[in-house]
């Protein structure tokens, strides 16, 4: 066991995809508790697809991913925010800017596969390695985690509020629609992150999953905040530690996707939290959804 | 001359895999405008899209084990639309939504890689593909089509009330929980004719754009529906003569040409001062 774990910290790759994934899940964990609450779990998920368009159009323009995933993410998020009529209303809203631009991203992608230069491209963007990250993309994306939690810092009480009792917050006066645009903009930058790191598939997994857990157990928000953090980070460390393993195991020394153990682990976390009796917990995840 | 002899170029008509796109389409385009409309009517347009984007694990299963694409296709839509109706609860069926479609998509992602599939039949399956339907997918999917419109038909009025004014229709003995596996279960359906043709990724843009455009322009239900299946037919039209004349994927043009019909729409709405006739809100 411990050599093991000295062999895994040993290997250059697993040491960059532990630190950028850690940053990475935390970011998420904590972000996502907020998309639970105010049942934005589509508009999370959906910001995950849009930025791969982003990335491809930036990889098509030579220029770094990081800013295809963002820029794209942030006019998407606010493109969602803006066409929704009412709560209810940004279900379609959010399904149709999604479908427009997951079909430009499917024609960059296809033009991508068209060009003999960039045949690996759709494949790292759609199914992106958190294995294969560039290290040099540790110091931007921390910084934008940063950016994540100092807008979350400054919208903390009335995104509280907004997203436990909109209509009672409204009465109070709290700008709804400037916090749902500020709100959006830190979730389109901690999506569009984990996006980039460890691709679209783990991108959503890690924003919903553990914070869906979390709220769970606990029904105080900073709590299940840490929790969700937590939880973020041991699947994170988990399936890194199992895809490392991996290559050991059938069908000959290929490895299995890091990926796929880390969804795992993220929704092992959800359904032990499920199958807990939800007393206390209840009253945490009411706002719910409003599809 | 030379415009429509650019847009209708020989062969579009003719050759055999075209008329077999063009059968398979359309059945495609009124099935899933369809099931679109209750789609919109519930908000449900995550379901719509997890449900399609979940069975490209299927296939992927269906490439790694050597069997049929269309049955895997079918067997993870199914399962995806029963685990997110079993999981869900009234107020978090987002989450629910997201994490099954999370399953589906490590599942798929570890298919992929144990059965080291060919990209470009991978690609095809993500962004669909016109050339390569068989006369025996399109027999499949006029079955799926079939059996959607006899599953509406039989299910309209306690779908819609169910969809509409829940609290009544359960008053009224129809119940919530029935209702929303059925709903899912037609989308599973819809989706499993659907991916061969636009592929995983896009499915959905086939479902939601038409039937919420068409809510714009609709002054009854039966009206809605009927014009979003016209909206669903003319778009997968477009679709296919223009993926035809380029020789880009379908599901581009797909979407396209959604977006569009559904900005017409809410244009139109616009400047007559109206609102959506269906839809959430307007219950």
């Amino acid at each position: 066991m411990l050599a093991f774990l000295a062999s895994l910290l040993a290997a250059p790759a697993v040491g960059t995809a532990l630190l950028i994934g850690s940053f990475v899940a935390v970011t998420s964990g904590v972000v996502g508790v907020f998309v639970v609450l105010r049942g934005q779990s589509f508009a999370g998920h959906a910001l995950g697809d849009i930025g791969t368009t982003g990335a491809a159009a930036a990889y098509l323009g030579g220029l770094p991913a990081l800013y295809g995933f963002i820029g794209v993410g942030i006019l998407g998020g606010l493109a969602i925010e803006g066409m929704g009529e009412r709560a209810r209303g940004r279900d379609v809203a959010t399904g149709i800017v999604l479908s427009l631009l997951l079909g430009i991203g499917a024609l960059l992608l296809y033009v991508m596969t068209q060009r003999s230069d960039a045949t690996g491209g759709p494949v790292a963007i759609l199914f992106g390695s958190i294995f294969t990250v560039d290290p040099s993309v540790a110091v931007p994306v921390a910084l934008f985690s940063l950016l994540a939690f100092l807008l979350l810092g400054f919208l903390y009480r009335p995104l509280v509020f907004a997203s436990v009792s909109p209509q009672a917050a409204k009465a109070r006066g709290v700008p709804l629609q400037g916090v749902g645009l500020l709100f959006m903009l830190a979730l389109a930058i901690a999506v569009e992150e984990s996006a980039l790191v460890a691709g679209a598939l783990l991108s959503t997994a890690l924003l919903i999953g553990p914070a869906a857990a979390a709220v769970r157990w606990t029904r105080q928000i900073g709590q299940a905040a840490a929790l969700s953090a937590l939880l973020g980070l041991l699947a994170v460390w988990l399936g890194i530690a199992l895809a490392y393993q991996s290559y050991f195991w059938p069908p000959g020394h290929r490895g299995w996707p890091v990926s796929f153990f880390i969804v795992m682990a993220v929704l092992l976390e959800y359904l032990i939290a499920r199958i807990r009796p939800a007393r206390r917990a209840a009253r945490a995840a009411e706002p719910g959804e409003a599809a | 001359m030379g415009i429509v002899q650019a847009l209708f170029p020989p062969g579009l008509f003719t050759s055999s895999f075209m008329q077999n796109a063009w059968l398979a389409g359309t059945a495609v385009a009124v099935l899933s405008a369809l099931i679109g409309f209750f789609v919109v009517l519930r908000g449900a347009s995550f379901a719509a899209h997890a449900v399609p984007r979940a069975s490209f694990a299927g296939a992927a299963g269906a490439v790694l084990v050597g069997g049929d694409t269309l049955l895997g296709l079918a067997i993870f839509s199914a399962l995806s639309a029963f685990g997110i109706a079993s999981l869900a609860s009234r107020r978090d069926q987002g989450q629910t939504t997201a994490l099954v479609l999370m399953a589906a998509l490590g599942l798929g992602s570890l298919f992929l890689t144990l059965g080291g599939a060919y990209a470009p039949e991978v690609y095809a399956l993500l962004f669909g593909q016109i050339v390569g339907i068989s006369r025996v997918d399109v027999y499949a999917i006029l079955g799926l089509l079939f059996l959607a419109l006899l599953a509406t038909a039989l299910l309209y009025r306690p779908l819609l009330w169910s969809s509409v004014a829940p609290d009544v229709a359960e008053a009224k003995g129809v119940s919530r929980r029935r209702m929303e596996t059925l709903f899912l279960l037609l989308v599973a359906l819809a989706a499993t004719a659907a991916v061969p043709v636009v592929g995983a990724l896009l499915s959905f843009s086939l479902m939601v754009g038409p039937a919420a455009a068409a809510a714009y322009f609709g002054r009854s239900p039966l009206q809605a529906l009927a014009i979003a299946v016209l909206i669903g037919v003319l778009s997968i039209w477009f679709s296919l003569i223009f993926a035809y004349d380029t020789g880009l994927p379908v599901g581009f043009f797909v979407a396209a040409v959604t977006a569009i019909f559904y900005g017409l729409g809410r244009l139109w709405a616009w400047l007559w001062q109206i609102e959506r006739s269906i839809g959430p809100e307007a219950a």
